[in-house]
Formats: structure tokens, sequence, C-alpha cells
């Protein structure tokens, strides 16, 4: 940016639908990935519930009474899955797979980095959109089709594929290997492609806009976290999304081209040898992985920049270590390129490789732990006000560490050997990497939902939200820790066929009813996001004193967000009670005392 | 809003937290934003390198998986057909005449950059009419995707670079009708000197495909 007096364009009043729906503004844009990553959560949510449903009571011998009317509902609407009240277990293994896969990237990838990063990016930087605006708006179309393509393997012949959010080969390259594996499967790849596709046009534009857009004194080191989380993420998406898409093409011609690239030679299916001519299903789980263990970051990153910048905000302090937060970011998404061997220590690894993979794996160890003590040192001594946002995001603190700590086991190549597969490892990522990022972004919409709407949510309905989400995720993911210790495996249908874990079904029942309990705080959330978004209190510009730069701006900010000229940043993010200031805060565009304001 | 006094700082203190940090004044950090450049490249070639960046991984992920199956027993090495050395000569004069088109925009000469874009776009287009004769060889030859794990890469890889290079091709396009209607200067003429670095590095990750297909 070589000029900061910059006009406005002229904008021509536009209409609804060019205003609100085919927009190239990245506001409506944050906006629509949010809109329908909610969704796809419901959808995803609600795969869970059945989940639940059949881990607690898989039988209908063991069924409490007052669930039938449930069970023939669903076996009406779902009469191939759910035969008179007896779910199929692949019908189980398809409710798996696509809870899996809508969570990771319709959901977590879709809101954090395509919702705040769309909203955020150009808001915080002071600039007035994208560098590639209708890139942008075709990486949500095409990232909206990629919705529709893999909710459409649920209504297929066959259902929704069988192997896992991870489609493992060779099951998931032979068509012929299950119901859901035909064209179910099919649908997956094509939905999963369409999405790298749509997150690599994303990629390109976050790092292009903050890079290249930034405004005058908004130097890399005066960016708040949250940016600099979207900057990271952004350039381990461009670099891990392609691997996936080209293991996905290759997968694709096993299935339709009858090439062997995953298909051992020899394997007999049905009595029948199949003609591949012989492949390694393992270059599937290492190219898979090879994207996978990234993507984890793509999801838990941004997640920490929002919870760093809320942290600070609502402790009025200075975050603490703010550049060893960059570095820390940084190192974190060095090494997730070099740790996905620990997805396959069972997989026939040699030890050696196991032991390597082990100690890249604990290394993370070391930048997490900074950035949990730099989370505590900016809340030690600090008078904190505990919002809605700040509930959360120290939630994800909390979440975090949980979850962390149980990696430490599943990292090391001994431990794992008996953890693997079992509900320990449930537990462990649900926490880490689904429960925490989904507290991060319930802490970034409760704080900036009053920029996007221009109306502030209830936070009475937001407090309960909170308490009832919080205990009811440590209920059912701390127990899930404890089932898979006990020894109950990852992905069977009915727990009571194995005798070991017959005397531990009660704690499934315990996960399911809080796994309920959970889902519909999750309405309150709905109900207050909807109503609120007419109904609620009006904003003001800035409601929690922060100092970013769209907190200047009204609430919603007007197309083109800035006015004619384009703010000029004095200072860091984060100067909360400075001594011997006025406020306890100072936005980033005041300039210091006794110096002239450019 | 509470405000921050001399008071409240004193209490936090009585709590055993150090002082918060005096910042300079002017902000947090360390001042260097004053000498901060702008960033070197524009945004139209940042966006560029980044995509291509995303094309070595996916590429990469191909190499990779090559490299692995090679080492199977099951691998059985094809013969390359030899229309391919003729394409590759054929690509390699594109990314000559590409620089050419450049050459001749910074002069301000506009006719022949129209021609040099033209003959790129021949030359581009012979390539793939290279590749189909390639795959046509293969087939007379017996040899087809599924025949074994060398021909599969054989046909994919050509196949997804084709499509790569169709879009270096539509970009030549939109270069050459800009360029009719008089949009470039010898000054700004970023698009046509986009177009050349995405040609050459598709021109140079032929060259890799080409050479792991021979040394395979």
């Amino acid at each position: 940016m070589s000029t900061t007096v910059e006009h406005t364009h002229d904008h021509p009043q536009l209409g609804f639908v060019r205003k609100y729906i085919f927009s190239t503004d990245h506001k409506i844009i944050g906006i629509q990935y949010i809109v329908t990553a909610l969704f796809m959560a419901v959808v995803g949510g609600l795969l869970s519930m059945m989940m639940r449903l059949q881990l607690a009571w898989p039988t209908p011998s063991v069924r409490p009474g007052i669930l039938e009317p449930l069970w023939s509902m669903l076996s009406s609407i779902m009469p191939e899955g759910i035969q008179s009240g007896v779910m199929l277990p692949e019908f189980y293994l398809s409710l798996v797979t696509m809870h899996g896969t809508i969570m990771v990237f319709f959901l977590f990838t879709a809101i954090l980095t395509g919702g705040f990063g769309n909203f955020l990016i150009p808001l915080q930087i002071g600039a007035r959109d994208m560098a590639f605006p209708f890139l942008n708006a075709l990486s949500y179309w095409i990232f909206l089709l990629s919705c529709i393509v893999i909710l459409s393997a649920l209504f297929v012949t066959g259902g929704a594929p069988l192997g896992g959010w991870t489609a493992y080969a060779p099951l998931s390259a032979l068509p012929e290997a299950g119901p859901g594996q035909a064209e179910g499967m099919t649908l997956w790849i094509v939905a999963i492609a369409l999405f790298s596709v749509s997150g690599l046009m994303g990629g390109l534009n976050y790092v292009t806009t903050l890079l290249t857009m930034r405004t005058k004194g908004m130097s890399m080191m005066r960016l708040p976290l949250t940016q600099w989380s979207l900057l990271i993420t952004a350039i381990l998406g461009v670099l891990a999304f392609p691997v996936l898409l080209a293991a996905g093409i290759l997968l694709m011609f096993d299935r339709m081209g009858g090439t062997s690239f995953f298909v051992p030679g020899g394997l007999m299916m049905g009595q029948q040898v199949l003609e591949h001519t012989g492949g390694h299903p393992l270059l599937w789980q290492h190219l898979f992985w090879f994207f996978g263990h990234p993507e984890v970051y793509i999801v838990v990153l941004p997640a920490m920049g929002i919870a760093s910048d809320i942290l600070s905000t609502f402790c009025r302090k200075p975050i603490f270590g703010y550049r060893v937060m960059v570095y820390s970011m940084s190192s974190i998404a060095f090494l997730s390129f070099i740790v996905w061997g620990h997805h396959m220590f069972l997989s026939g690894m040699s030890p050696v490789m196991g032991s390597l993979f082990t100690l890249t794996t604990l290394l993370i160890a070391i930048p997490s732990a900074v950035k949990t003590f730099n989370w505590l040192g900016t809340m030690w001594g600090a008078r904190i006000r505990f919002s809605s946002p700040m509930l959360f995001a120290l939630a994800f603190v909390s979440m975090f560490v949980s979850g962390g700590l149980s990696g430490i086991f599943l990292g090391t190549s001994a431990s794992d050997i008996a953890m693997h597969d079992t509900y320990f490892v449930v537990g462990h990522f649900h926490l880490v990497m689904a429960v925490a990022p989904l507290f991060a972004g319930f802490a970034g919409l409760y704080f900036w939902f009053p920029k996007m709407f221009g109306r502030m949510m209830n936070e009475t309905l937001a407090k309960a939200h909170f308490w009832i989400s919080f205990v009811g995720a440590y209920v059912v993911f701390h127990s899930m820790h404890s089932l898979g210790v006990m020894g109950h495996l990852r992905r069977i249908y009915d727990p009571l066929q194995y005798e070991f874990l017959q005397p531990v079904q009660g704690m499934n029942i315990v996960v399911t009813i809080a796994a309920f309990t959970l889902g519909a705080a999750q309405l309150i959330f709905l109900f207050n996001f909807f109503t609120s978004v007419w109904w609620g209190k009006k904003a003001s510009i800035n409601p929690w004193n922060a100092t970013t730069l769209e907190w200047e701006l009204p609430s919603p900010p007007g197309h083109g967000n800035f006015g004619p000229e384009l703010p000029i940043v004095q200072r860091w993010p984060f100067d909360y009670s400075v001594p011997g200031a006025e406020k306890d805060y100072i936005m980033q565009t005041e300039a210091p005392k006794g110096a002239p304001s450019s | 809003m509470p405000v921050a006094t001399e008071a409240t700082t004193e209490e936090k203190l009585e709590i055993g937290s150090p002082p918060p940090p005096v910042w300079p004044e002017g902000g947090g950090d360390d001042e260097s934003w004053q000498s901060e450049p702008a960033f070197p490249v524009t945004k139209g070639r940042l966006g560029l390198w980044l995509l291509l960046g995303g094309i070595v991984m996916l590429f990469g992920g191909f190499s990779s998986a090559y490299i692995v199956l090679r080492g199977l027993p099951s691998w059985q090495n094809v013969a390359i057909p030899s229309v391919l050395w003729i394409s590759t000569g054929v690509l390699l004069a594109s990314s000559v005449t590409i620089e050419m088109t450049r050459k001749a925009m910074l002069k301000g000469l506009h006719g022949p950059a129209k021609a040099w874009i033209g003959i790129t776009g021949i030359l581009g287009l012979a390539f793939l009419g290279g590749q189909v004769v390639a795959w046509m060889q293969m087939v007379q030859a017996g040899v087809y995707l599924p025949s074994t794990l060398h021909s599969s890469f054989l046909y994919i890889l050509t196949g997804t670079h084709g499509i790569h290079l169709i879009g270096g091709l539509g970009a030549l396009l939109f270069v050459l009708t800009q360029t009719f209607r008089n949009r470039y200067t010898a000054t700004d003429h970023e698009p046509i000197s986009l177009c050349a670095t995405y040609w050459h590095f598709m021109d140079g990750l032929w060259v890799y495909l080409f050479l792991m297909f021979l040394l395979a």
C-alpha cells in the first residue's frame, strides 16, 4: 500500500441480491461462511446424537421404553439405516464418517478461516477488502457446492461412506467394499476435492491481503494475534490441501479407472481375486496424514489467535509475550508437517521411524506450553471481566490443555500401542481439536457479533449456553478417555457384544445423556444468535472497549469499511491499562502524546 | 467503564503481579514499522507465487507416491512414447516465445507482442496435441491406464499437467484480447509478465515430470 489517502470508490446502490447474496464484500462472504458452517454443524451434531443414542442402548432389549417413540420416528425417517427400531452397523459407520467429515472440514475449517478470516482480515489490518474479491466470492460458492455434494452422499443408493473421515484405503478404493463405498464414497472425494480448491483460493487471498494491503503503520509486529494466526493458517492451507487433492485424484482413479495406487495385488473379495496389479494401501495413510496433521493446526491456530486477543481484551492487560506467541505459532505450523507418522504407529512402521515421529510430536509440546503459559501470564493479576466471549476463551485454554495432555500419551509410540483405536483417541482429539476450537469459535462469535450485525447477543442466554456446554463437554469427553483406557474400541457400534465392556456400559449412558444436554445447549446459542440478529439490543461502536481498528467503525461497517481515508496505525493492539492513560485502553490509531497525528 | 488510575496500578502491585510494562511512546513494538518497506512484490505476483506453491505441493504429492510405488515388486516400466521428446522441445520453444512477448512489450511494440503471444499459444496447443498423440501411441502399444503403475502415472500426470497448461492457455487468451484492446503499455503490463512466469513454471514442471518418467 503506497498511499494512505485513497478515495472511496463510487459504490452504486446494489440490489438485495448483489448486496447480500452474490456479494464480493468480504464481510458478507465471512457471514455467509459462518451461517453455512452453522447449518453444517447442526447436521453434524444431529449425526453424533444418533451415534450416542446407539452406543448407550445398542439393542432394543436394553432400551428404556421412553425412547421407543424416538426410535420409531427415526425408523420412519431413515428406513434404509434403521429397520424396525434397529440401527444397521453400516449405517452407524456412515454416521461416523459423515460426522467427522462435516465437523472437521465443513464446520471448523470453514467457520474459523472462512468465516472469521474473511470478516476480520481487512477490518483489522485497515484494508477496504480482500486482495482478490472475486476469487474470494468464488471460494465461498465452491465451498457451498462442496457442502451440497457431501450432504447428498447421505441420500444416494447405499448411503454415505463407511471408512471414517480418513477414508483409509483399500476400503475407500473399492466401490464394492460396502454399501456406502460406491456412490457415497465418490461424492465424498468430489466434495473434499472441491473443498480443497475453495480452501486454496481463500488461502491465496488471505496471505496476499495480509502481506500487501496493511494500512500505514500496521507493521507485522503490530498485527493482532488473530491476524498472525490467520496468516500462518493460510500458508498451512496452501501447502497442505494440494497434497490431499493429489491423494484424492489417485484414489478416484483407483475406483473408476482400474489403477492400483492404493490397492494391494492379489486382493480377494467375495471369493474372487481383484484385477488390481498391486499398489500400497499405506501410501494413502501417508498422503492423507501429511495433509491431516497440518489440518489439525489449520483448525487450532485461528482458535489460538482469537482466544489470545479476547483474553487480552477482557483481562484489560497486554498479551503476555506477543513476539513469542508469533514465534510459537510459526514453529507449531512448521512442526505440523513432520509429525504425520504419529497417526500410523501401528501400521508396521519401523521402531526407529516411530521414535523419530515421537520426538517431533513431543517437540510440539514446547511451543504449545509456551502459549499456554503466556495466556496464564496475561491473566495473572488481571481484573478479569467475565463476559461471555471471555468465558469461552478461557474454556478454550482449559480444553486445549486437557486435550493436549492426553495427546502426549498418544504421541509417544510406546503408549500409543495400548491406546490406539480406543475411545482415548476419540476423547483426546475431540477435546483438543473439536471442543477447544468450537469454544474459541463461540468466543469469536459472541465477541464480533455486535460488529457483524450491529446488535448485541443476550448475555444471560450466552452464560447459560456457556455453563451447560462447558460442563457437558467435559463430562462427555473426559469420560471417553476413561472408556478408552478400559479398552472401549473406537468404531464399534454395539459395546455390549464385548464381555469386558459390559461392566462399563453405564458410562456410555452417562456420556450419551451429557451429549444430549450438550446438544440441547447449542439450541440456546442458535436461538440467541438468530433472534439477536433482528431483535438484539443495539450495539455501540466499541462495546468491549477493545483497541483494534474494526472497533472504530460503525456496527456493522459499511461497504469499503473505512471512510475516505484509511486509518493510520500508531501502536500495537494491546495497549490496555497503560499507566497514566486517561482510559484503560488506547485505540491503535491514537497518536502518542506530543506527536503529530500522521 | 472503569478508568485506569494510579490507584488501580498500585492495587495490582499489592497482589503480587509485576508492574505493567511501560511501552515506548508510539506503540508497543520496536518502532521498526517506520522503516518497514512496502511489500516488495505486487498483489498479483504474490498471489501467483502462492498458487505455484500450491501446484508444487500437488505434484509433490504425486511425486512422493511415484517414488514409494516405484519400490514395489509390482512396478513395471513401460516404454515412453517417442513423441514426448518432440512435445518437450515444443514446450521449451514456447518458453522462448513468451519471453519474446515480454521483451516486445517492454519496448512498447504491440504488434510483435500480439504475434508472440499467438505463437506461444499455438506452441502450447501443439504441445497438448503431442500429449494426445503420446496417449494414442501408448494405446496402440497396448499400454492402458490400469496396465502398470508406471503407465497409470504416465496418463494421470500428463493429464494433470495438461489441465494446468490449459489454464495457462486461458490466461494467454485473456492477455491477447487485452493487448488487442491496447490495455497494456511498456511500463504497465503486469498480466503479461505473470502469464510468462506461469508458463515458464509449467515448462519447468513438465521437464521435471518427463525426467521422472525417463528415470523410472
